[in-house]
Order: structure tokens, then sequence, then C-alpha cells
């Protein structure tokens, strides 16, 4: 990629290309009427990383990333970019790059003169801009399309030029806004996989909104899942899906199944198998503790103290759905090829893998 | 015939006659102009009238006040164009950006004209234009601040359409997220994109500010109308010709509001 020298940093005063900055946000809180969409919200993102935040609805991630990009005022807190102080700072002189959820392409203009925008208002010459163009629609696959107009283009289309305009001007930061949540599923995937590959090429550090946790988990660094305003766990995919750090974590992040425990000295005694213990996990007494389908075998038994209820082929996969004697719902991930082999009705053992997991006080 | 057959020539039918008897209810008082206009003081038929009409020279020797009018109107038309655009497609902007709350009043602030009687209007406005006249002069041209209040509702209903037609907040935030300022963002994105309701409000506006007689009348001001009222009382003819000349243009503009902006549309393709 050829870079965009001085014109663009002398302009926006940004700290240049391929100098990969950081993020901070401290302690930001921003309420609309009752409602606090950032309650004390501090997150901080690397040079050159890749975090996704992610949450259900309202839970105040794209209240986050607009505070970043300047579209919001905090009520108060701190935005950090490159070590510099940016509260204050408009939304056009902050230098972020975004993708937002709606179609964003300006109707008027072509693919070519929509990734030409940010560079004329930096006054780039004419060569140079078109160049710097041609080789972002190239980057995001669509150099054939760069005189079609936004209502000529699908929408996979628009959002891959929407990136290359974001991308454009080389920016500090670039903020994705839920940019695949108005994509059919295959285009979606797709897109996802090109933004990771055009990340880790461009290497501009990155804030990614989605409430898909299958997305969050596919492309980032680093997943931070929120709720009510505020990060509940900050940590690497793997991470957050296998280590989490709270019930809300482990529910909202895959599938987990609540189990009734008696727990002590770090080890929870569930379905008649000891489980080791996350750090944070309650200390002793009953517990309800947290296990994910996939930590669970199954084995047929005419003496277990389960019943299947259900075995569902997912294709790669099979889920089975049992009911323990106790009266607890057990969901456990089995191979797809074993679904056939389990009916409803069938009497199994189930039995916890020792893979940490989490406890929580049961209530 | 087919039973269907046969319904749809009668409803064909239908609506031949009914198209038949609007046009003709619009046409029969222009027929009846161009009938009277076109009168020969002996009997027969003279273009004579329509002649003076288009002859500049001899309107302007013999019919000062009718240049002076159209002069007046034209003027007054651009003026209220422009205060009406700056004034309007910001506001309406600001308020679907910032202020959506506030929408429902502006609509219906911008809507009262159409139930306030132009010699209400007049009543209100005479002490207003005692002050507009004692700052600024007693030319016609302030008339415009009062028909900026006019064409408001029409204005309104354009703009509106065309800024619902876009998803003008992320388009706007696209904007300043890429360097542009407000001025920028108005100028260079939304403007471009609301071309034809700019186009409509304005042809709207001018339409009425061609036809307004009551405020200007009322406040003794020169206009088109005004000025065809008083070439009436010398030359009955004439003053018929310049209406039918001043509805014609106004037809046209309204027709070629119609034609002018037509946006670009058209299949967008599958997701590859």
């Amino acid at each position: 990629m050829s870079p965009l020298r001085s014109p663009v940093t002398d302009t926006v005063g940004g700290t240049g290309p391929g100098q990969r900055v950081a993020v901070t946000l401290s302690n930001l809180c921003r309420s609309y009427g009752p409602v606090h969409a950032l309650d004390g919200l501090t997150l901080e993102i690397a040079p050159g990383e890749f975090v996704a935040l992610l949450g259900p609805s309202g839970c105040g991630k794209t209240t986050a990333l607009r505070v970043l990009a300047g579209l919001e005022d905090a009520d108060s807190g701190r935005v950090e970019v490159g070590g510099k102080d940016i509260t204050g700072v408009p939304t056009s002189a902050r230098d972020m790059g975004m993708v937002f959820q709606a179609y964003s392409l300006f109707p008027h203009m072509t693919a070519r003169q929509n990734v030409e925008f940010g560079l004329q208002l930096r006054r780039i010459p004419t060569a140079r801009r078109r160049a710097r163009a041609a080789e972002m629609l190239d980057l995001v696959g669509l150099s054939d399309e760069a005189e079609r107009y936004a209502h000529q283009l699908s929408g996979g289309q628009q959002q891959r030029v929407a990136l290359a305009r974001a991308l454009a001007i080389e920016p500090q930061v670039l903020l994705l806004d839920e940019p695949l949540s108005a994509l059919d599923a295959k285009v979606r995937v797709q897109l996802r996989d090109e933004i990771r590959r055009i990340q880790l090429e461009v290497g501009t550090t990155t804030l990614f909104v989605t409430h898909d946790q299958e997305e969050a988990l596919a492309v980032a660094d680093r997943v931070g899942v929120m709720r009510a305003g505020n990060l509940e766990q900050l940590a690497a995919p793997q991470d957050l899906y296998s280590r989490p750090a709270t019930a809300f974590v482990a529910d909202f992040v895959g599938l987990t199944n609540r189990l009734e425990a008696t727990v002590e000295g770090g080890h929870a005694h569930v379905l008649g198998t000891s489980v080791p213990l996350l750090p944070g996990s309650a200390q002793r007494g009953v517990a309800t503790v947290l296990i994910r389908p996939e930590s669970i075998a199954v084995t047929a038994d005419p003496a277990g103290r389960a019943t299947v209820v259900t075995a569902s082929f997912l294709g790669a996969t099979g889920m089975l759905h049992a009911m323990t004697d106790s009266g607890e719902t057990v969901v456990a991930q089995i191979d797809s090829d074993a679904v056939a082999t389990f009916n409803p009705g069938d009497k199994v053992t189930l039995i916890p893998r020792p893979n940490p997991a989490l406890a929580v006080v049961a209530g | 015939m087919s039973l269907r057959a046969a319904r749809r020539r009668k409803q064909t039918i239908f609506r031949r006659v009914v198209v038949g008897l609007i046009g003709l209810f619009f046409a029969l008082p222009l027929v009846g102009m161009v009938e009277f206009t076109t009168r020969a003081p002996g009997g027969g038929r003279t273009l004579h009238t329509w002649a003076t009409l288009f002859d500049v020279g001899a309107i302007d020797a013999d019919y000062p006040e009718l240049k002076a009018g159209l002069l007046a109107s034209a003027g007054l038309a651009v003026l209220t164009v422009a205060i009406m655009l700056v004034m309007l497609v910001p506001t309406m902007t600001w308020v679907r950006l910032r202020l959506p709350g506030l929408r429902r009043l502006v609509e219906f602030v911008c809507l009262l004209p159409l139930t306030i009687p132009a010699i209400v209007l007049v009543v209100g406005l005479a002490p207003v234009y005692a002050w507009v006249a004692y700052f600024l002069g007693e030319s016609s041209l302030w008339l415009a601040f009062a028909y900026v209040v006019l064409v408001l509702p029409f204005a309104y209903r354009a703009l509106d359409a065309g800024l619902s037609s876009i998803d003008v907040k992320t388009l706007a935030e696209a904007a300043r997220s890429l360097g542009a300022g407000w001025p920028t963002v108005m100028w260079r994105i939304i403007l471009p994109n609301v071309r034809t309701a700019v186009l409509s409000a304005a042809f709207l506006s001018v339409a009425l500010v061609l036809g307004e007689f009551t405020i200007a009348s009322l406040f003794s001001r020169d206009n088109l109308q005004v000025a065809i009222n008083l070439l009436g009382k010398r030359d009955s003819s004439l003053a018929i010709a310049a209406a039918l000349a001043s509805l014609i243009l106004a037809f046209i503009v309204l027709f070629a509001m119609s034609f002018v902006g037509t946006s670009r549309r058209s299949q967008r393709p599958e997701e590859s």
C-alpha cells in the first residue's frame, strides 16, 4: 500500500500511515434520561489491535463507539487516541474511519468518488487521490465496480466500498458499527473474513461493535462483553469462551448448562463428577455451575440417571437434550454420527469433562 | 366478448369521460381568455393584443406598470426562493439530525399558513411592515418576507419528501467521520441528494409568488398580479392576455418540475 504521507497527517493531525495508535476510554458515562447507556466504561485498545464489543441490545456498545468517533458526547470521562486527549475534538477532526450499520455510501457519487471524498477534503492532489482510491477498491476486490453508484451495488459491495472509503484516509482508528448486520448470512461470513484480512494487512487499530458473538469471536484479537453500560469481561475469544468471568458472560457467549452443584476446595461436584472451578467462582456450599454443552460426555446406559428428550442433527455436530432424574435439563454436544443412536426416552449417563467451569452462588 | 373484456372497456370509457370532463373544466376558462384576447374591434379575430404583450418596447413605453410588476414579481420569486431555501433546508436537516422531537412542531408551524386567510396575515403583518418600510424602504421586494410565510407549507412538504428519501443522519455522520465540516456536509452531501426536492420547493414557490395578489394589493405594493389588475382598468384585453401568459408560465414551470431531477434508478444486483 502506498503511504499517504504528509497531506493527510498534516491536515488532521494524525500520527501517520502504518503507525499504530492505542485507544483509551476512561470512565465514560453517558445517560439518555434515566437510562445509563455508559456507566463508567473503561477500555484500552493496544496499537493495531482488533477489539470487538459484544453485548445485547441497549448494553451501550454502539454508544461507546459513537463517543469514540465523536458522534456522541460523553457526560463525563475521557477519550484518548495515541496518548492525546481528544474528548472535546469534533468528529471531523478525529481522523477515524467508520463503517456504519446502515448503508452509508453517498448516493450521488460513484464508488470511486465515495472513496476519494475523504481524500478530497484533505486536499490530496487528483492523481494521488485517484491512485489511492483505485488501490483501496482493489483491496476490497471492487476495482471493476469503481464507476458504479450505490444503487447499482449489492449490500455486501456497498459495505466493502464503505470500508475502502474509511481506510482510504489512513485513519488512526477504524470503527465498525455492526457493518454486517444488514447482509445475508453467506455474505456476512465472507465480508467478516475479508474485514479481518484487510485489518491485518493494514494494521489499523480497530473497534468493532456487534451483537453477533460468532462474528466477534471469529475476527477479534480481544472481545469485550458489555452489560448495562460497562464491560463484564475483555479477553481473547478463546479465554472468553472457556474462562468466562461472570455468569452473564458464560450465558451470553455460547450455550451454557446451569446445573446445581456442591462446591468445595476449588471443585464442584456435579452430575456425580468433580469439576475444577475457574477463579472467581463460589467457594463453598450449594452453587450453580455453568458448563458448556461440549464439556459434557454422553454415553448410552440403561442404568443412567438421565433420559434423552431430543437428539438433533446440526450438520458438523449434534445436540442432545436430556432430563436428569432430579429434573434438570442438560444440553450436550455429541458427534453428528451419534445422533441416530439416541432416541427420546433412552437412558444415558452424563459426565462432565474436567474442563474448568464457573460456579456462581445459586439463586 | 368475455365479461372481463367488457368490464375493462367500460372502465376505459369511464376513465376517458372523467379525464375529458376535468380537462373541459380547466380548459373552458382558458379558451374563454384566448377568445376574448383575440377579438377584433369590428368582429373577427386578431393577434394584436398578443403581439403587443410580447413587444418589449411597446410594453415599456405604453404599459410601464406591467413591466414594473413583472420585474417585481421576478425579483420577489428569486428572493422568496432564496430565503425559503436558506431558512428551511438547514433547519429541517438539523431537526432530523439533532432534534427529531421537534419535527412535528416544525411541521405544524410550517403548515400553519395554510389555515390563515391572506387578509388575516395582512392584518398581522401590517405593523411588522411598518417597521420593514422604516428600516429597509418601500421596495416591493420586501414582500418576500411575507411570501416566505405563504410558501412554507408547500416548500416544507416538498423538502420533507426529499429528506425522507435519504438517510440524512447516516450520510451526515459518514461525511463528518471522513473530515467534513457542517457546511461541507450540507453543500456536498445533503443538497445534491435532495436536489429534486429543492427544485420542487423552488418551483412551487415561484408559481405561488407569480400568482399572489392579495397581500401585494393590500400593502399597496407592485407585483405582476397587481399590475395586471391595474392594467385591466385601461386595457382589459391586454390584462387578460398577460394573466393567461403568466398562468401558462406557471403551468410550464410546474410541468417541468415533474421532469427535472428524475433520479437514476436501476435494479440492485444480487449478492455475489
